[in-house]
């Protein structure tokens, strides 16, 4: 979890990442964020995050991210 | 049948009523053969395209959800004696296979879109090789018919048979079904571009007579009515005058001419698809928004998500991500982090992706290089913003003015005028001539003629101008309201005698002030030529 | 919910009243500039029983006077006539007529088999404009449309009139409840003169032959008034524009005999009539003024009165106080129009725009 969200302050430091679950909603974070966050999570963990994850549900919060990326490991 | 034609409105009354008389289990059904009846009346040889795009898609997404059913039987079976990479090298396997699928049909449709579409553009390329290289021999055209809507519902279609692919949702069982989520009629001439697990909470229901839904329903088509005959046919004239003859109207005229367009396009795009979104009302069913008043943006990312939005979000879903979250260029990001550095390898991409997107979107407007030169340019707009913004975060830190009222009167300004420069590739429809009328804003000084009656040759009267100036500051004031809610909600609110003036008002000066019939040209709606 | 039905409902009919009364305000009223265009409403307010009906194009509401016939024949005519009739428009008006009256003669004025097809929006208004709305006037406009044109505006000509907002001058408002009646049975009058200069050549047309769209309405029109025993006579009224082709009227003289019809190319006997195309035309040859037309329709009332013995109605009481009106209108309508020309030198309001730009 903590990498997660070491990856997300990288990206828009002022946000409160441990609370905020409507990153896409209110548009927080756009498709280009969106874009280098996968290229870095799949670094990080080591997994492929195929395109079909992407959506609102699994990127609004940290918290969803995470639990994306352990179905994935799972998956592996 | 325009949408502006006394027959749709007959051809609209007609369906209505029977809509809401036959059986409600048929309704569906009613709304299939009258999209087929209107796609018939617009070119009856247009249906066999549209069946051919309905039936392979049908074939392709039957064949993928039986691979993806077998799939979870096979593994469910198999769960015991399956190890984890047994298991994996089989899903792999049956992707594949999936994928086999989507290509096909990807490439059978997105290939009928190319040749009825790009082919004359091609030879026109190849012939200007030709000739740059000596050679005299030029290829006829070959003039394919388009037809209507095919750019609209080959990409609705497309990103359908993708979300089967990627087991969003199950595929539609009938055929009959998809026919009609595919040919719908309000919507096949100019979008939105629906995404089948929206519209089909809406679509195959029941529906019942709901007189307030109707009432809005019928609010917004007249709105429309309002916005493309009150004021888009009227500019239109103008527009057309300032265009058509570039080399008398340069300077200001240029200018002029924009900001007419700007308005133009406006009116004509969401009027119509105001027109769109209200037949869907009246009928029960429920389409996506297209614009957010998208000339209240305060920079041009923004203007691209409030403007056209079911088109930006299909090239975002189907295109721009696909391509940038793709192995190849993970593995190219990899490496230009190592050549370049982390923070321009890690935008590589990204960039690529967006000029892709970019240059499909232009030549999804039309097949010709204006198109494309505009497309190009909004990505680079674009990008040179996503460059800059650390520059921006340093600006607002020293000053203060990010919620000044007046600073962001300047930015929706400034927004607003970039993308009127952008369009002007749109309406001279050639790169060379935009970029010459873009010199003359500065190399004719002209300015004063407008105070000298420079407007009145036009091809506007004096009157026109009064129902313009009246016309768009209605409108500028139903999008302030907007910001804080539906302004049909509002008005319901209000006491009957005043909501009743209103709606007769609004059409009285459709009815009145409208540029239809005879003395005006019965112009199409701009968008349904792409 | 009854309370709502009714709200509803009211609100409903006072939008059709402002509508009604925005078409009425918004539809040209031709009182002064085009007054051809209140030609074919004019009728609907007559005593209709005439013994003779004129049918065509403006060689007749402009060459032939009813009243020239009643004071010297005692015939009893109406011109149903408009700018530039159309033989469909002539057939249909006709059927339209014979729904209000039975005359023992219509006379057609054959100059229209020129026109295969329609020809401009503009004429159609003038002509179907002011017919009341029945069968006849949907089959006139369907068989009049140009391309570009719809039948629902014709039904409701808000929908062509409806940009005129701003091009309203005093007379729609002042016409907008009742019309004057400006003409004498279908008569414009016109007292000025323009002499004839030239007498002009026909230029060669590619074909002669009239098209078969016309034949067919000229059938419909003989058919029509054989089934009501009605005689018809096919004339050319004595104007010397638009050119009536030698060729052409060798087919009217074919068509006349084999239906057993009457033709009369007055252009031949204008002699006789006593024309003098320096004093008896007000634009040039087109049109005949008040003293030719009166010239024209005595020569033409005796033919009708003689050889087709067309009653005399002047021992008639009722129709001749009738008359004794309509004569009254011509004379002091005559007596202005002259003083405006003594006065202006020109008529001033009597235009005839219409006509002038026919050509």
């Amino acid at each position: 979890m903590e990498e997660v969200l070491e990856i997300l302050r990288e990206l828009h430091p002022e946000v409160d990442y441990e609370t905020c679950e409507t990153l896409i909603d209110d548009k927080i974070i756009d498709s280009f964020d969106i874009v280098t966050l996968i290229s870095d999570l799949s670094d990080e963990f080591d997994i492929t995050i195929p395109v079909e994850e992407i959506k609102p549900e699994n990127f609004n919060s940290a918290k969803a991210l995470y639990a994306m990326i352990e179905r994935l490991l799972e998956d592996e | 049948m325009l949408f502006t034609s006394y027959e749709f409105l007959l051809f609209l009354i007609v369906v209505i009523t029977a809509y809401y008389s036959v059986r409600k289990k048929h309704q569906w059904i009613l709304l299939l053969a009258a999209s087929y009846i209107f796609y018939a009346i617009a070119g009856p040889t247009y249906l066999f395209y549209i069946i051919a795009t309905t039936l392979s898609t049908y074939i392709a997404s039957y064949k993928i959800n039986a691979l993806q059913e077998k799939q979870s039987i096979y593994i469910k079976e198999n769960k015991g004696s399956l190890s984890r990479e047994e298991r994996k090298e089989y899903k792999a396997i049956m992707k594949k296979k999936q994928r086999t699928w989507l290509v096909r049909c990807l490439l059978f449709n997105f290939g009928i879109l190319a040749v009825l579409k790009y082919t004359d553009f091609a030879i026109a390329n190849v012939n200007s090789l030709f000739s740059l290289f000596g050679r005299n021999k030029e290829l006829p055209f070959l003039r394919f018919a388009l037809p209507l809507g095919i750019s609209f519902y080959t990409f609705q279609t497309m990103g359908y048979i993708i979300d089967v692919y990627r087991e969003k949702y199950s595929y539609e069982r009938n055929v009959f079904r998809l026919a009609l989520f595919i040919s719908f009629f309000p919507q096949l001439i100019q979008g939105p571009i629906s995404r089948f697990d929206d519209l089909k909470k809406t679509l195959f229901e029941e529906h019942s007579f709901d007189a307030r839904e109707i009432s809005f329903g019928l609010q917004r088509i007249l709105w429309g009515y309002f916005k493309k005959l009150v004021i888009a046919d009227r500019l239109l004239v103008a527009v057309n005058t300032i265009i058509g003859s570039p080399k008398e109207y340069q300077g200001v005229y240029v200018l002029i001419g924009m900001l007419f367009y700007a308005i133009e396009l406006y009116c004509d795009f969401t009027g119509g698809i105001d027109i769109v979104i209200g037949i869907a009302q009246v009928l029960g069913i429920q389409l996506e928004e297209n614009f957010i008043r998208p000339y209240f943006s305060k920079s041009i990312t923004e203007y691209w998500r409030r403007w056209h939005i079911t088109l930006g979000t299909w090239f975002k879903d189907y295109m721009f991500y696909p391509i940038s979250v793709s192995k190849p260029m993970l593995d190219l990001s990899k490496k230009c982090r190592k050549w370049f550095g982390n923070g321009i390898g890690k935008r590589i991409p990204v960039y690529i992706a967006s000029i892709i997107v970019w240059f499909t979107t232009g030549i999804w407007h039309g097949a010709a290089w204006n198109f494309i030169v505009w497309g190009l340019l909004n990505c680079l707009v674009i990008l040179i913003s996503q460059e800059c913004s650390p520059l921006y975060l340093k600006f607002h830190e020293r000053f203060d003015v990010a919620d000044k009222g007046w600073y962001r009167l300047f930015q929706i300004g400034r927004t607003f005028w970039l993308m009127s420069f952008l369009r002007t590739f749109d309406c001279y429809r050639d790169v060379g001539t935009t970029f010459r009328m873009y010199a003359t804003i500065v190399t004719k000084p002209n300015y004063l003629e407008l105070f000298r009656g420079g407007l009145m040759h036009l091809g506007l009267t004096p009157a026109d101008y009064i129902v313009l100036i009246l016309s768009v500051t209605l409108i500028l004031i139903v999008s302030l309201l907007q910001r804080s809610g539906s302004v049909r909600e509002k008005l319901a609110a209000r006491p009957i005698w005043l909501r009743y003036t209103a709606y007769f008002a609004i059409f009285l000066a459709v009815l009145l002030l409208g540029a239809y019939g005879v003395g005006y040209d019965a112009s199409q709606f701009i968008y349904s030529q792409f | 919910m009854k309370k709502k039905i009714l709200i509803n409902g009211a609100v409903f009919c006072v939008a059709i009243i402002i509508l009604g009364f925005l078409q009425r305000l918004l539809m040209p009223k031709y009182m002064y500039a085009i007054p051809e265009g209140n030609l074919i409403e004019e009728y609907y307010d007559e005593v209709k029983n005439h013994e003779v009906i004129f049918i065509g194009d403006c060689e007749v509401f402009s060459n032939i006077s009813p009243v020239t016939l009643w004071e010297n024949y005692g015939i009893t005519s109406y011109i149903r006539g408009s700018a530039q009739q159309l033989i469909w428009q002539s057939y249909y008006l006709l059927e339209e007529t014979l729904k209000y009256e039975k005359p023992d003669v219509v006379v057609y004025n054959v100059l229209a088999m020129k026109y295969n097809e329609p020809q401009k929006e503009a004429y159609n208004r003038l002509t179907l404009d002011g017919m009341k709305l029945s069968k006849s006037k949907i089959g006139a406009i369907k068989a009049s449309m140009m391309e570009e044109e719809d039948l629902i505006t014709y039904l409701f000509p808000l929908l062509r009139y409806h940009s005129r907002w701003s091009e309203l001058i005093a007379e729609d408002f002042q016409y907008i409840l009742k019309k004057d009646t400006l003409s004498h049975n279908g008569y414009l009058m016109r007292v000025d003169t323009k002499p004839v200069n030239v007498i002009p050549k026909g230029k060669k047309l590619p074909s002669y032959q009239f098209g078969s769209n016309s034949y067919n309405y000229l059938d419909k029109i003989t058919k029509l008034c054989k089934e009501n025993d009605i005689k018809l006579i096919l004339i050319k009224s004595p104007s010397v524009y638009p050119y009536w082709y030698e060729e052409w009227d060798e087919q009217i003289v074919t068509y006349a005999k084999e239906n057993d019809l009457t033709y009369i190319n007055f252009l031949d006997v204008a002699d006789e009539i006593g024309i003098d195309y320096q004093a008896d035309t007000f634009d040039g040859g087109l049109h005949l003024n008040l003293s030719g037309a009166e010239k024209f329709s005595r020569y033409f009332g005796k033919i009708l009165s003689e050889t087709y013995g067309v009653p005399d109605q002047r021992t008639n009481p009722e129709t001749k106080k009738i008359w004794d009106e309509k004569v009254k209108f011509y004379y002091d309508m005559k007596a202005d129009q002259e003083r405006e020309m003594a006065e202006y030198g020109y008529l001033k309001s009597y235009g005839a725009q219409a006509q002038q730009l026919e050509e």
